[in-house]
């Protein structure tokens, strides 16, 4: 993962974020995560991925930013079913909006969606992983990136 | 005329119904898997479908191109995240009939949907 790679993911969160949801999200300065402490909030959604690249893109986010998201979904009740259901669907769209630059070599999963820390098991980190902080009134999310060539 | 609505996110399934604003569409049909889509496809044969590309069991494009085997006439939007030419020139060639990238705005929804029906009703 180089420079303009990162930046592609950035794009696509403050696209998705800024596109869909609200203009005052904020997109943060990405920087690499330890992989022996993986950032896990209430709900995470991960995408495999496979082909020219391997590894896994992750979003994970607190129940109440994932309210503000389902509710600029059109959906006035956030039940614990259409939260995970929106973890995973903004993990596939950022990831998916990613291969106009990284080309159908770039294969992506279906989401797997995990509740709560359990979410650490899944994941299956490389050597690094870099995280974009998304920031939207006091609460906290992260998309990261941990892929290798 | 019935359309059906294929997205394993329930989310973006209720969302394209909302926003329809398509007067023509009297029956709405949604399934969550290429799978479950064939087979309610293969019941309702809908006149216009929306369809997701990567979901579980089949995917979007093969799920398109069984559906065009069965009904030559149908139309379909691949409504979907993946963004790269070659996937969006794989479903055209399968028999898909427009794309729309996610994330949408109803508005676009919208004029794809027509786009789509105004292909059909010149075609």
């Amino acid at each position: 993962m180089d420079e303009h790679d990162i930046q592609v993911l950035i794009d696509g969160t403050v696209g998705y974020f800024h596109g869909l949801v609200d203009r005052t999200t904020e997109i943060g300065a990405p920087y690499l995560m330890a992989r022996d402490q993986p950032v896990i909030s209430d709900y995470t959604g991960i995408i495999s991925i496979d082909g020219a690249r391997h590894g896994l893109i992750y979003f994970t986010a607190p129940s109440a930013m994932l309210r503000h998201v389902l509710l600029a979904n059109g959906e006035v009740q956030a039940s614990t079913e259409l939260m995970a259901d929106i973890v995973g669907e903004v993990a596939n769209t950022i990831s998916g909006n990613a291969r106009k630059h990284f080309g159908s070599e770039f294969q992506i999963s279906v989401p797997t969606v995990h509740r709560g820390a359990g979410a650490a098991q899944a994941l299956y980190l490389a050597e690094r992983s870099f995280l974009i902080p998304i920031s939207w009134r006091q609460y906290q999310a992260a998309l990261v990136v941990s892929l290798q060539d | 005329m019935k359309l059906l609505i294929v997205d394993d996110s329930k989310v973006i399934r209720n969302r394209i119904e909302r926003a329809l604003s398509f007067r023509k569409v009297k029956k709405v049909i949604t399934a969550a898997n290429g799978e479950e889509a064939l087979g309610l496809f293969r019941q309702e044969l809908p006149d216009l479908v929306t369809m997701d590309i990567t979901m579980p069991k089949l995917d979007g494009i093969d799920c398109t191109a069984a559906m065009v085997s069965l009904k030559p006439d149908v139309q379909i939007l691949i409504v979907s995240a993946i963004a790269d030419k070659a996937t969006a020139i794989e479903a055209l060639k399968r028999g898909a009939n427009g794309f729309l990238l996610k994330p949408f705005t109803d508005v676009q929804l919208n004029d794809a949907l027509a786009t789509l029906m105004r292909g059909r009703d010149h075609g």
